[in-house]
């Protein structure tokens, strides 16, 4: 076990590498001018633009760039964005929310999604097995801003039972359920799904047969013997998504207002901010790496089978 | 058994009656409504078993011996099974129109059942132990660690090196042969009066099929349990069984002690599988096989079901089913019986 986490430890580092220097490379192959609009109406003075390029290191060829960059990443140092903010401090604030509304989300996917499925898999062919089916459908075939945008009019406008936007960093958790709900909205979908596939698949198992044999309650051979085997793979969808999730939500956070990752990200690209757009795609890719190792140590202990050694 | 589990087991409230009988099958009817029509699985079965006894179930795939079994156990998936009549009565108790609640509480302590896969029928993400413990978790609410013990306890009566170190491995880690004495002991737990075995050792290498049929033999001497031991393979059950009975196409054709059905006989259908085990006193010749198919059971064939595939066939058994009857020592339902029987 111990092994097999530094193995994936040390098969992380040239994920990284690579993906990092592609971003870097990418970010820099954009066309656009950095500076530009930096001065208000007028052009910068080639003084200024002298000095932010050395400062930036942008007249350094890319792989020394590159180079420099890395070094000081090591170290801890996400570098300043072209602001001059660190953008450690930026991202930090910003993860805090982006964190908070992916767990929520999370935790819709897992609750509903889950439960869902489970009364559509065990009444098959019944009632709620076809509303679950056709929900879902329905929700898998809608674009995620079509959703939000209806849903942030109906329950944020019309009804105003949710915030409709929530700008602050410290947003209350309470104002953080619909968004999270968009978010989680189209996986909600996929993990009843799955969970209502597998399940069907499971109650057909010899050990199940077994389990009604052996004279356990309905209950307990369908929420223990079946529930166990038909979640391993929802458990795999639903860490793969999380890792997903902390990358932040372009979509959903702007429909909100979010001041998340995502739109960190986004604004990053737009002002031909490298380093930001750089550092945050590097840690993201890092928890994202994380997230599926401990996945993957989950599996484990979910399906014994599966050995790590 | 040891007394501390003799005395922790409530005394079942279900007696056999006064000839020791335990079960009672009485003109079992099961179909299965499929999109392709009514398959008709068993056509109106009885036999009886009581305490001590082994009755062997003998038959190729699809003559109904395993609906048979789990129709018993009440595990056929209804729908599309369907039990249109028929009894099964379990020490005078019909098991068939009991409440489900009632019934689940028969299996397992009463009737308990050992299937033919073990890996596929133990759950994979649960230690052996775990799942044997179960039995006594959910039958008479012992905790976690008790049940652990008994698990031991029952690994070692079923002969597994190491019980105490393996209670906590999984099926996977475990041999074929290993994890049908798993199987074994989970079916034994709690002593049941009636113990199912459905193919116990079709799945295995032959040294072991012999000693997983050996244990069985034992755990029913030591316990007087009725055992049903169903298979397909006559070699197995020579040595175990007391009686058996000989099922095609959902009706049981030939019944007979088990020294007259291997010496003498009386179906030709029984003695068609007979010869078609391989013989070392007759190397180089061919091995007669019953030719053609078990009939389809949405359309089984008018008259004797076998009749197709039956040399001695005529007219009769085309248009009239003959009926299970009494023929010297045993019952067949052949027209043909007793010219079987002498020929």
């Amino acid at each position: 076990m111990g092994k097999y986490i530094v193995r994936r430890l040390l098969q992380m580092i040239p994920v990284v590498l690579g993906a990092t220097f592609i971003i870097f490379a990418m970010v820099f192959a954009l066309p656009g001018d950095p500076t530009a609009g930096k001065c208000g109406e007028r052009p910068c003075s080639p003084e200024y633009v002298a000095k932010f390029r050395e400062e930036h290191n942008l007249n350094d060829p890319l792989p020394v760039q590159y180079g420099k960059y890395l070094g000081k990443f090591v170290q801890g140092d996400l570098g300043t964005n072209y602001y001059g903010i660190p953008v450690k401090e930026d991202l930090a604030k910003r993860y805090t929310i982006t964190g908070r509304l992916a767990l929520m989300a999370i935790a819709f996917e897992a609750v509903i999604g889950i439960l869902a499925g489970v009364l559509a898999g065990v009444r098959k062919g019944r009632f709620i097995d076809n509303l679950v089916t056709v929900s879902t459908l329905f929700v898998i075939s809608i674009p995620v801003f079509v959703i939000g945008v209806f849903m942030q009019y109906l329950f944020g406008i019309k009804w105003g039972i949710f915030p409709a936007t929530v700008p602050s960093l410290e947003a209350s958790t309470y104002s953080l359920i619909l968004p999270a709900f968009v978010l989680g909205s189209l996986s909600i979908a996929y993990v009843a799904r799955l969970t209502r596939t597998n399940l069907v698949e499971n109650l057909r198992a010899d050990y199940v047969r077994t389990a009604v044999a052996k004279g356990l309650t309905k209950k307990r051979a369908v929420g223990v013997h079946t529930l166990r085997n038909s979640l391993i793979p929802v458990v795999t969808f639903i860490g793969a998504d999380f890792g997903g999730l902390l990358g932040g939500a372009i979509v959903t956070e702007r429909i909100f207002n979010i001041q998340g990752v995502g739109g960190y990200i986004w604004k990053g690209i737009n002002s031909r901010d490298g380093v930001a757009v750089v550092s945050t795609v590097t840690v993201l890719v890092i928890v994202y790496l994380l997230v599926n190792l401990l996945v993957d140590l989950l599996y484990g202990v979910l399906d014994p089978r599966i050995s790590h050694d | 058994m040891t007394t501390t589990t003799k005395s922790a087991a409530p005394a079942s409230s279900y007696k056999p009656d006064a000839d020791g009988r335990l079960l009672e099958v009485d003109d079992l009817h099961v179909e299965f409504h499929t999109p392709d029509g009514i398959a008709r699985a068993i056509n109106g079965v009885s036999f009886d078993l009581h305490e001590g006894e082994t009755l062997a179930i003998l038959g190729e795939s699809g003559s109904g011996k395993s609906v048979t079994a789990q129709a018993i156990m009440g595990i056929l998936d209804m729908p599309p099974a369907v039990i249109p009549s028929g009894s099964i009565r379990y020490c005078g108790q019909d098991l068939l129109t009991m409440p489900e609640e009632q019934r689940r509480k028969v299996r397992g302590p009463e009737i308990s059942m050992i299937f033919q896969d073990a890996l596929s029928s133990l759950n994979p993400t649960f230690p052996v132990g775990w799942q044997i413990g179960e039995m006594f978790r959910q039958h008479r609410g012992m905790n976690k660690s008790d049940a652990y013990a008994q698990a031991v306890r029952l690994m070692e009566r079923v002969a597994i090196p190491a019980a105490k170190e393996r209670v906590k491995s999984y099926p996977h880690q475990f041999s074929g042969g290993m994890r049908q004495r798993i199987m074994i002991a989970m079916a034994i737990a709690l002593d049941p009066a009636v113990l199912i075995a459905d193919e116990p050792t079709t799945a295995l290498d032959v040294t072991v099929q012999a000693q997983i049929m050996a244990l069985l033999a034992e755990l029913q001497e030591e316990r007087k349990m009725g055992l049903i031991l169903i298979t397909h393979d006559l070699g197995v059950v020579a040595d175990v069984a007391d009686r058996a009975a000989v099922m095609y196409a959902g009706r049981i054709v030939a019944r007979a002690g088990i020294e007259d059905l291997y010496a003498q006989p009386a179906h030709p259908y029984t003695r068609g599988l007979l010869e078609s085990i391989p013989r070392l006193d007759q190397k180089g010749q061919t091995l007669a096989a019953i030719g053609g198919l078990p009939p389809n059971l949405t359309r089984i064939p008018q008259g004797c079901a076998f009749n197709p595939r039956c040399r001695m066939a005529q007219d009769i058994c085309r248009t009239e089913l003959p009926a299970l009857r009494q023929v010297g020592q045993q019952q067949s339902a052949c027209h043909f019986a007793e010219e079987v029987l002498n020929g």
